[in-house]
């Protein structure tokens, strides 16, 4: 296989004689057609191309000249390619240029388009007589260049064939008569990074530097037995379950065992057991090794003297080994990236000098710092891949998370620690030194220490969130997010919402059902098991609907776990992320919260040191005081001022004999309502002073260490919210609940029932939820709630008037398909931020889903649904 | 919704003439408000009384276009008060239901028309920013007796005290035409809210129903600027004709502009009412000009201002030649808008547009956009951040855009013991999430210093007082060692 991912002379195929092997094409290249008008390119590039891989300069004037002949327009069809072919290879799509390209200059725009993104350019020259293409070009009608035009540039493609390589060509076909042309056939080849097939497990192992010794006694902790050679020399190491390591590079120098580790490395690569990736160290050693003149510094001089004891067979193989690694390598379906000094998402299973560059010696300045050592940017706090990055390089303390990518150099051969990350396990395996091996040239962590006061990974950056936002959910499959509506959220964010890294979760909107058909209400509980019914569910829950606020309520006695100070212990949010209380009332309300926690035992039950409630928060008025006094109970007091007045008017009217026809009856029943209306509103005001009179209803429990309960059944969510409320009955509100059976009537007709004596005695209503929690429909997710409010409770949300007939049939036209289908994306959002939040993942990828949950908020629907 | 008219004069019955409505039934009108119902409780020749009864559609409100140009964030909702309370939608409705009356003709009763009568109008729930004293201060110069009775928010919550609403009884003797027209004008000023988009005709209406008696009204002002709506360029208008001034007759030049746009500004202005201590000699002017001193010493060329708001300080800073680059940044998309409609953006030159940028952003976020900048300027914003979002501020301002200085403006809360009305321990702004004493200030600075590598110098802005300094403080960082 020829190694075209890595820097070396172009390798030229020459088409020599027939019936001969399929020519190979890189997956990621950018691919020049190279031959005179009329020798044939188009029809060439239709046989062996996909219907847009091809990009042709004729089809590019046309485009913007509407002549594909117009030779005036060449240069704007050139700039529209070339931003064509950019835009597809930043895709990693194979692309091929059908124009003459036999002079250099245009051929080197195009090289460097390929550099620039970073993937290989081939050439395929089509180099047939000059007679047959002026000869073709004759028999077009549509081409008005003489013979000398061809020649001309059949002279240009002559001269130029030597010198493709130089050019910057990684890759030439040279196909030299019709023939060759018609039989050549192509096969793509992966580039030698793509190993997305290999899907582990794995044990990626980071900066060995020749120490065997802690390289054996990891292996050994991971689980893999050493095989040993006759003298006793560990060849091999094999994992009973099929593990293998992964060794990250810088397996030589500065340690006491070089050829040692070596020879386990390169027997456990040979036997299938190991895949590496090579270090800076690595290729300084193969220049050594080739005799070329290097610095010994950096413990080189230490590998080199080692290896002088070893045959010259062993050297030949170390050079050879370490020579065709290849810089990085893509796993596991892409979800894995290994490179010895990281790799930014750009760079990832691209082939070219940088990205080698980058893969070996990371992001550097070419500064120095105050030791001698390069400086090197922070790539990893920028990083906002998908792919999860191992590296090593640069030693730290420990090895840490930073933005879903992990150094794994723990500085073992200056006395700190040799590291191993299991994945997909995601788990940190180590060993300590056994000795200071080499003193390092600065303080281990150094690096880690100022790049951490620099810039903190815990803050976003401003592209996380604005623009359009494709969030990948787990259970929801994509979710997008409208940059206008992204753009809306951003001021509630960022003015009034809590700190995003203790903003785990937003809840979503909840839908009401399809309006009932009843004469006198429009929302009523048939229609929502009817609809839970349609998703093929045959047990709901129906849970009293607290007359609260909704409230996100966050409980820890781990602050650090959030990136907070000591004694923080949560926080109280709403359902737009802003805190309820001061931080005192917060610390005053968590507080006792927490000991309703302790009392219940869930510390130790759930092993956690933080619990994540999803809860509603009473009385409403703490937080709608003021909507309560200056819209309900102002528009109350203009109602039952107004409406009594006229209806003593229309009475003596009516009295004195004018035909006041139904007008009195109407304004005696609006009168009535405005009545009903005030009752209603009233109810949701109470007094409050401190937490005096608070009470905190939490009728789930979203997650705690380790864990998203979001999946369990709402029989343990309430359960565990009874233990809280027998803890603490003043302060915890439970939530009342009837089970029903859908496939049963009489279950439904005693949770209506239910549902008609908890709203004739002012409740609010119910919502009613798949028994399970998260639950798949027939077709999709099933909506996590349906809320069924009460013929009462709406008279504040419709207006004191809106059980009139003739308002109520205009009410009934009412859009939920769409709020129903904004209440799935939020869920999802919602669940996706807890699973990333309890996974580790960084706070921005957090931060994503919780801010779409508000991005979606700012869409514009009906408020009262 | 409510309005009565009881004449006690002899023959009183002849009201129903000069209404010209009949009494014996009851009539109803299509209105573009609503339907306007009109019937006589009682006729007869002592005493004669006719009612108007409004009913707005609360469902056709909500639904219906015409009425969004208003207070949209009231009526877009069903719960509302338009349906109960007697505000501008009645006093469309009078003067559409009794025109003839309104106008004081009569051909039938010419000398009835023209006189005066014993009168008591009542009028329910009418809506009064301003309370029972506005509503006295509005109808008394004109001769009537007032009884007003504000109506309690909730009787049950006797502590929420009086809604805006009052019941309201005038009586006295007046001309029916000038009666309704005092209702006309005054209802609306008393709410305060206009429900459709106010227009040119609007001075014509206020001209002609206030003939005789608005020139004169002690109030004149705020009923001329309430009831246009707070459209500056109108009431201007309104005031030089209500002095005699014909050449302001030309009305052509003030535009049709949203009531909206002024009304959502009064509100605004109402809920920054503690802010109004700070405009002695327009604090804000000495602040711009501090900040351009500071940028003018620092020599800088590419500039920011982060938090522009609607963009006061981008003006100054594109009048100066000097910045090549000015970005303006703001959380709000709808601040940006403004800003960009101040700067005239639209209209101006690709040279203009190519100096400045407006982008939306957060303190709170990192953006690359802002990087590498001359300067950076902090005006009044970081009062506005909650403390514990400030390391994600400087991390985001001071760490990663690291400018090359940084201008900070804030609130110097030593000073406000010199503002009379602001009582102790609180803020100049509603918005303000703490301020600053000149102490707090500079150990906040000397911490951001030592952690990014700045020093910094203060500078007063505005009268400085011995002992509390001045009341606005500023920080010029500079990246680096030397001054």
């Amino acid at each position: 296989m020829s190694q075209h991912t890595e820097p070396g002379s172009p390798e030229t195929t020459v088409a020599e004689h027939a019936a001969k092997p399929p020519l190979a094409l890189p997956d990621m290249s950018l691919v020049l057609l190279v031959g005179p008008s009329g020798s044939g390119k188009s029809t060439f590039a239709a046989k062996h191309f996909g219907r847009f891989e091809t990009l042709s300069s004729d089809f590019f004037r046309g485009l913007v000249s509407n002549d594909e002949n117009d030779q005036s327009a060449t240069a704007a069809a050139f700039e529209a390619l070339k931003h064509v072919a950019g835009q597809r290879l930043r895709k990693g799509l194979l692309t091929v240029i059908d124009a003459t390209n036999v002079q250099p200059e245009s051929r080197r725009s195009l090289v460097e388009l390929a550099r620039e993104h970073d993937v290989l350019p081939v050439a395929i020259v089509l180099d047939i007589p000059e007679s047959v293409c002026v000869e073709r070009n004759a028999q077009r009608t549509d081409r008005t260049f003489g013979a000398s035009v061809i020649k001309r540039q059949h002279d240009q493609l002559r001269r130029s064939l030597k010198h493709l390589g130089k050019e910057g060509f990684r890759k030439v076909h040279l196909l030299s008569s019709e023939e060759e042309v018609a039989e050549a056939r192509f096969v793509r080849e992966p580039l030698l990074n793509d190993r997305r097939e290999e899907r582990g497990p794995f044990d990626a192992i980071g900066d060995i530097h020749g120490c065997r010794s802690e390289l054996e006694t990891l292996l050994g902790k991971l689980g893999y037995e050493l095989v040993r050679d006759a003298e006793g020399r560990p060849v091999d190491a094999v994992h009973p379950e099929g593990r293998r390591v992964i060794f990250l590079g810088d397996l030589v120098d500065r340690g006491p065992d070089a050829p040692g580790v070596l020879r386990l490395a390169m027997g456990m690569v040979r036997a299938g057991h190991a895949l590496a990736v090579p270090g800076n160290h690595e290729a300084k050693l193969v220049r050594a090794l080739q005799g070329k003149k290097v610095q010994t510094s950096h413990g080189l001089a230490e590998t080199l003297s080692q290896l002088a004891g070893e045959t010259d067979e062993f050297r030949a193989e170390v050079e050879r080994f370490c020579r065709e690694l290849v810089s990085h390598l893509v796993l596991d379906d892409g979800a894995l990236v290994v490179a010895h000094a990281g790799l930014i998402e750009k760079y990832q299973g691209r082939a070219s000098g940088r990205v080698r560059s980058f893969a070996l010696y990371g992001d550097t300045t070419g500064e120095t710092d105050e030791y001698g050592l390069p400086v090197r940017l922070p790539w990893a706090n920028e990083y906002r891949g998908d792919a999860t990055v191992l590296y090593g390089h640069v030693p730290t303390l420990e090895a840490e998370w930073v933005n879903n990518t992990m150094c794994l150099d723990t500085g073992c051969v200056f006395g700190g620690k040799l590291s191993a990350l299991r994945w997909p396990e995601r788990e940190v395996v180590d060993v300590p030194a056994e000795q200071v091996w080499y003193e390092p040239a600065a303080p281990l962590g150094r690096a880690a220490q100022a790049s951490v006061d620099e810039r903190d990974p815990g803050l976003l950056r401003i592209d996380d969130v604005l623009g359009k936002q494709i969030v990948e959910t787990r259970v929801f499959g994509k979710v997008g997010i409208r940059e206008d509506a992204a753009a809306g959220a951003l001021e509630v964010m960022s003015r009034f919402a809590t700190d995003p890294r203790h903003l785990v979760y937003l809840p979503p909107t909840m839908s009401p059902p399809a309006t009932s058909k009843r004469d006198d209400l429009l929302e009523h509980p048939a229609d929502a098991f009817e609809a839970y019914r349609r998703e093929g569910l045959g047990q709901v829950i129906c849970e009293e609907k607290h007359m609260g606020s909704r409230a996100v309520v966050l409980l820890t006695r781990d602050p650090g776990r959030f990136d907070a100070p000591d004694g923080w212990r949560g926080v109280v949010h709403t359902r737009t992320g802003r805190p309820f209380f001061d931080d005192a009332l917060t610390d005053a309300f968590l507080t006792r919260l927490d000991a309703a926690v302790s009392a219940a035992g869930l510390w130790d039950e759930l092993d956690t040191s933080w619990l994540l409630f999803d809860a509603e928060l009473l009385p409403w008025s703490l937080k709608a005081g003021p909507i309560i006094r200056e819209q309900y109970a102002s528009v109350g007091a203009a109602a039952t001022a107004s409406l009594p007045a006229a209806v003593s008017v229309l009475e003596r009217a009516a009295s004195a004999g004018i035909d006041v026809g139904d007008l009195l009856d109407r304004t005696r029943r609006r009168s009535e309502d405005a009545s009903a209306y005030v009752d209603a509103y009233r109810r949701y005001a109470a007094p409050s002073q401190g937490l005096e009179g608070v009470q905190l209803a939490p009728f789930q429990l979203l997650a705690s260490e380790g864990a998203s309960h979001l999946g369990r059944e709402h029989a343990w969510h309430l359960d565990i919210a009874r233990r809280l409320v027998d803890a603490d009955p003043d302060f915890i509100r439970a939530t009342r609940s009837v089970s029903v059976d859908l496939t049963d009537p009489a279950s439904e007709d005693a949770a209506t029932l239910w549902w008609e004596e908890l709203t004739g005695a002012g409740g609010e209503g119910m919502v009613v939820k798949p028994v399970a929690g998260l639950t798949r429909g027939t077709k999709s997710l099933a909506q996590p709630g349906i809320k069924v409010r009460g013929r009462e409770y709406l008279r504040i949300i419709y207006g004191p008037d809106y059980t009139e007939t003739r308002n109520l049939s205009r009410l009934r036209d009412r859009d939920i398909g769409h709020k129903r289908s904004m209440a799935l994306r939020e869920y999802a959002l919602g669940v996706e931020a807890i699973e990333r939040f309890v996974a580790g993942e960084p706070t921005w990828r957090v931060h994503q889903a919780v801010f779409g949950v508000l991005a979606m908020e700012s869409e514009p629907i009906d408020p009262r649904l | 919704m409510l309005v009565t008219l009881t004449s006690t004069a002899p023959e009183a019955s002849n009201l129903s003439h000069l209404l010209r409505k009949h009494p014996g039934k009851a009539q109803v009108f299509d209105l573009s408000v609503g339907q306007a119902h009109v019937f006589y409780p009682e006729a007869n020749d002592e005493r004669c009384t006719a009612a108007m009864m409004l009913e707005v559609d609360p469902v056709g409100l909500v639904r219906d276009k015409r009425f969004r140009g208003g207070d949209a964030s009231t009526l877009a909702q069903y719960v509302n008060d338009r349906p109960y309370a007697s505000s501008s939608m009645v006093a469309v409705a009078i003067g559409q239901v009794f025109r003839t009356a309104m106008g004081g003709r009569s051909d039938a009763f010419p000398e009835l028309a023209a006189g005066t009568l014993p009168l008591t109008v009542t009028v329910a729930a009418v809506s009064a920013r301003g309370g029972a004293d506005l509503v006295r201060q509005l109808f008394e110069p004109l001769g009537w007796q007032v009884d007003a009775r504000p109506i309690a928010l909730d009787p049950e919550h006797p502590e929420w005290g009086d809604s805006r609403y009052v019941d309201l009884t005038l009586t006295g003797d007046i001309r029916l035409s000038d009666a309704l027209r005092h209702l006309y004008v005054l209802l609306p000023v008393l709410d305060d809210a206009k429900h459709y988009w106010v227009s040119d005709d609007e001075i014509g209406k206020l001209m002609r129903a206030g003939e005789g008696w608005l020139a004169e009204h002690p109030e004149r002002d705020l009923i001329t600027r309430r009831y246009l709506a707070h459209q500056r360029g109108m009431v201007g208008d309104a005031e030089a004709l209500l002095d005699g001034d014909a050449s302001a007759t030309d009305l052509s030049a003030s535009s049709d502009v949203a009531a909206g746009d002024a009304a959502a500004g009064d509100v605004a202005a109402d809920g920054r009412a503690r802010a109004v201590q700070e405009r002695s000699p327009s604090l804000a002017r000495l602040r711009a000009a501090a900040v351009l001193q500071a940028l003018s010493d620092l020599r800088a060329h590419s500039v920011a201002d982060v938090g522009c708001g609607p963009g006061a300080l981008l003006v100054h800073l594109m009048a100066e030649p000097a910045f090549s680059r000015v970005i303006g940044t703001d959380v709000s998309a709808r601040a940006l808008e403004e800003a960009a409609r101040r700067l005239n953006l639209r209209e101006a030159s690709d040279r203009v547009r190519d100096r400045i940028q407006l982008l939306q952003s957060s303190v709170t976020y990192q953006d690359s956009r802002l990087a590498g900048l001359d300067a950076i300027v902090l005006m009044e914003v970081i009062e506005h951040v909650d403390a514990a979002r400030h390391g994600a501020l400087e991390a985001s301002v001071f760490g990663a855009a690291a400018p090359a200085a940084v201008i900070v403006t804030t609130p110097n809360s030593d000073y406000n013991a010199l503002y009379p009305s602001l009582p102790a321990g609180e803020f100049r702004h509603t918005d303000h999430r703490f301020e600053w004493s000149r102490a707090e200030f500079e150990a906040w600075a000397a911490s951001v210093c030592e952690r990014f590598g700045y020093t910094v110098e203060y500078r007063t802005v505005g009268d400085v007082d011995a002992a509390l300094g001045s009341p606005t403080q500023l920080a010029l960082f500079r990246k680096g060692g030397q001054r």
